[in-house]
């Protein structure tokens, strides 16, 4: 009963050009399914996300540790609350980030899980830069 | 089932089969000879309620089987074919939908049935069991079910039940790929569910057996919770029981058709008249109500593990009752205490499942958590600890000394609780005020059971809406034959086939390969003013303008406590059209001073978060109507309003008309089994 084939095969890498995207814009491209947020941060949300002391964090990690070496600007998280599965809504709540409507979570402009139910962090989906302005997905 | 049988038919022929395959003998031991407990109240009755309501989800279920398509691109409509074009397919749809909550209903009674009653002590310990089990299977039968019309509810509660299972450490994410066949909730999910939704029926009726096996083997349990001890304690099965049970399954279809034919989607959400978004969603996901309690105890604990864990054990706990209450007396008629105690735990669970259906915050978590630990103490703590603190009272020497000194306080302690637990709810319900403006309440002449279309309404509606809205929003679930449908805008077939006409409808491709445009045909739907979903959104600042068949199906508000209960009664269901007129009616030029709107939008006062992306779509004198109806708004609002409300339900009228003589029927079998029962059981008493 696992994926067959065809899903599978669907399920390949895409390519994402990203000068569309403005200076605190975010877009959403499904990738195997599941929604992928392209959020282009502002210098606030990065230095945000940066100084945030990791003790204060559920889901330790470091927002180097989340976004590819010398882009900075470009967070790439899959879009499914680590609680249930819902879509989170991305430049609300409390923290610059995202905010899950269903039971209430909310991440920082990182992506990582600072209040609500949920037990992790965003997921980084694999991805690469093939230019400084198209990333590969998958 | 037990013993052997003495039974021999009369039938010469049917002696030879008897010899052979000895069923009629076991029919008639089970079924007919059977001793049954001569004080058996009403309650016993759900039992019988239930194999019915299994025979009926069975039978309509494979109909609808035949009709309905299991892939994500077409489920959502194939289930609207079934309701507008099959041949009494509205009527199997609201059997099976709402059957499934009648289903869950019986099974609650039954299950608090036997709590009360002690119906899971020494000798019915895997007669429980049994019942545990099938309660399994139906939950996870009734998640699939609701699955397949593949809604945004039906798409969001399969995403967040599957979830539930990635909460298991280590196995978790690959059991979650097992279930869903990819990467995500999508096709390969909907067709395993529909196919496990169609075996599992057969396994429950399966368990049901054995069940109704062990049920008598050990023989039934009754109010006194004493064993029979001489003839005079019981009466055959055959014609006491059957008769009685008769009258509760007629009782019960009552209530049955009264949802059917009056209130088909009161039970149901309107967001699963939405077709199944990925990329959005709903604002507030909620299950069935009969998986309610369960979500409470889930979203009570703040761990993922731990509430995925404490809502399992909410069920599994269940296994054990046999042995965690180890009380002697079997009845809490009989246990003063237990029975206290039992009734608070009846208004724990309605006061779990009132909170599974508001939004995780504030004060509702707070109450979430203690009551989730108030329903695990009753299990852990109250009925051990009582077992071996509490005094029973005398219990009677038999059951025939039983049904000789009846008494009736059970009724009042029922009144009490009742009442209590609705104080308690109007309580809860203050907690938090409102803050969208609830739509007014209109007058609408399809309202109430005996509601029909205002024919004028209809015809001034649709024009409204080839004027006006068809600019936007498409009618794609409508084609122009429907117009000269019975219980609709009461056109003849030959105004439809003009209405047509005077569409192009893009054809083909023909003999050399190209599409062409025609001139449309009664079979043809309303065309879309948008080629696909993207055009539709680049032409109107990024918002779809929904489309308007199901509309007043798919949206509505909270009425909240005690409005829901009321409505039960007065058959209230209007609060699509409510909506949509208020919509309608509800943008203001400038926005209450505090209020900003962003460009691009307008202010709506009656739309949740009050900017709207459409603007004011209609203003007096707009439309001239032929019948010398007032050219106003309020007018328009409520003709388009009305001509919407039979898009989503055309078959209304018909379902209204037949639901009464189904009831004047049902209650003259009713009144007849009444009468047969109090006949048959005069000796008894």
């Amino acid at each position: 009963m696992n994926p067959d084939a065809s899903t599978i095969a669907a399920g390949a890498p895409i390519e994402v050009d990203l000068t569309p995207i403005a200076d605190g814009q975010d877009i959403k491209v499904f990738w195997r399914g599941k929604p992928i947020y392209i959020m282009h941060r502002t210098k606030k949300q990065i230095e945000e996300a940066q100084k945030v002391p990791l003790g204060d964090l559920k889901d330790p990690a470091t927002d180097q540790s989340r976004v590819k070496e010398g882009h900075d600007q470009w967070l790439v998280v899959i879009g499914i609350c680590t609680h249930l599965g819902c879509i989170p809504i991305a430049h609300e709540g409390n923290y610059d980030g995202f905010f899950c409507p269903c039971h209430g979570s909310q991440y920082d402009s990182s992506g990582r899980i600072r209040q609500g139910p949920a037990p992790a962090n965003l997921a980084v989906p694999p991805y690469a830069f093939l230019s400084d302005s198209k990333i590969q997905i998958g | 089932m037990s013993g052997p049988s003495d039974y021999q038919p009369s039938h010469p022929a049917l002696q030879w089969f008897e010899r052979r395959l000895p069923i009629l003998g076991l029919m008639h031991s089970s079924f007919v000879a059977y001793p049954t407990p001569r004080n058996l109240n009403y309650w016993w009755t759900f039992g019988a309620i239930l194999s019915f309501m299994l025979g009926i989800q069975i039978l309509t279920g494979v109909i609808l089987a035949m009709h309905y398509t299991p892939n994500s691109d077409l489920a959502f409509k194939s289930v609207e074919l079934i309701v507008r074009d099959v041949n009494y397919g509205w009527l199997l749809r609201n059997m099976h939908a709402v059957g499934a909550s009648m289903f869950f209903f019986a099974v609650y009674v039954h299950m608090f049935r036997g709590l009360y009653y002690g119906s899971y002590k020494e000798p019915r310990e895997v007669l429980w069991i049994l019942g545990v089990i099938i309660y399994l299977l139906m939950m996870a039968t009734g998640f699939m079910g609701y699955v397949l019309p593949w809604g945004q509810m039906s798409f969001w509660g399969a995403t967040v039940i599957t979830n539930l299972f990635s909460a298991i450490p280590y196995v978790g994410d690959s059991i979650v790929t097992l279930l869903w066949g990819g990467y995500s909730v999508g096709n390969p999910t909907l067709n395993r569910f529909f196919s496990l939704h169609y075996l599992l029926p057969f396994l429950i009726a399966g368990v049901v057996v054995l069940h109704v096996w062990a049920l008598h083997v050990a023989g039934q349990n009754n109010p006194d919770g004493l064993d029979i001890k001489t003839d005079k304690d019981s009466v055959p099965f055959t014609p006491h029981a059957t008769i009685k049970d008769m009258f509760g399954v007629s009782l019960f279809l009552l209530l049955y058709a009264w949802f059917i034919f009056y209130m088909p989607n009161y039970l149901g959400d309107a967001d699963n008249y939405i077709v199944a978004n990925p990329a959005q969603t709903p604002a507030h996901i909620v299950p069935e109500w009969y998986y309610l309690p369960f979500y409470a105890i889930l979203r009570s604990i703040p761990n993922k593990l731990a509430g995925v864990v404490a809502m399992f054990s909410a069920i599994i706990v269940l296994v054990f009752l046999p042995w965690l209450d180890s009380a002697k007396t079997r009845s809490c008629k009989y246990r003063p205490l237990a029975k206290q105690f039992f009734w608070m735990f009846v208004v724990v669970c309605i006061l779990l499942g009132y909170l599974g259906s508001k939004p995780p915050e504030g004060i509702y978590v707070i109450a979430g958590r203690i009551l989730t630990i108030c329903y695990f103490a009753y299990f852990l703590v109250v009925l051990p600890l009582l077992s071996r603190i509490e005094t029973p009272r005398a219990v009677p020497n038999s059951i025939a000394d039983a049904v000789l000194a009846k008494s009736g306080k059970v009724a009042a302690v029922i009144v009490a609780m009742i009442v209590a637990g609705g104080l308690l709810l109007g309580s809860a319900g203050d907690a938090r005020a409102e803050e969208a403006a609830a739509p007014p309440s209109l007058k609408w002449s399809f309202s109430g059971p005996f509601g029909t279309y205002d024919r004028g309404s209809l015809q001034r509606g649709l024009k409204v809406y080839k004027e006006v809205c068809a600019n936007c929003h498409s009618l794609n679930y409508i084609a122009f034959r429907n117009i000269a449908d019975r219980g609709g805008p009461g056109y003849s077939e030959a105004q439809a086939a003009g209405l047509a006409s005077e569409y192009k409808v893009k054809d083909g491709p023909n003999d050399q390969g190209e599409m062409f445009e025609r001139p449309g045909r009664p079979a043809d739907y309303f065309p879309a003013p948008f080629a696909n979903e993207q055009l539709a959104r680049a032409a109107n600042g990024g918002a779809l303008p929904p489309d308007l068949s199901l509309i007043t199906k798919a949206r509505s508000y909270e009425r909240g406590f005690p409005w829901f209960v009321f409505d039960v009664f007065t058959q209230y269901q209007e609060q699509g059209p409510d909506y949509v007129a208020a919509i309608l009616q509800g943008f203001e030029d400038k926005p209450p001073a505090g209020v900003t709107i962003p460009s691009g939008s307008y202010y709506n006062k009656y739309f949740p978060g009050h900017a709207i992306k459409m603007p004011k779509p209609l203003s007096d004198g707009q439309v001239t109507f032929d019948d010398g109806a007032p050219a106003t708004v309020t007018q328009y609002a409520k003709d388009v309003t009305t001509f919407l409300m039979w898009a989503a339900e055309p078959h209304m009228e018909e379902r209204k008309k037949l639901g009464a003589i189904v009831f004047f029927v049902l209650l003259i079998l009713a009144g007849m089994v009444y009468f047969t029962k109090k006949k048959v059981w005069s000796d008894a008493h």
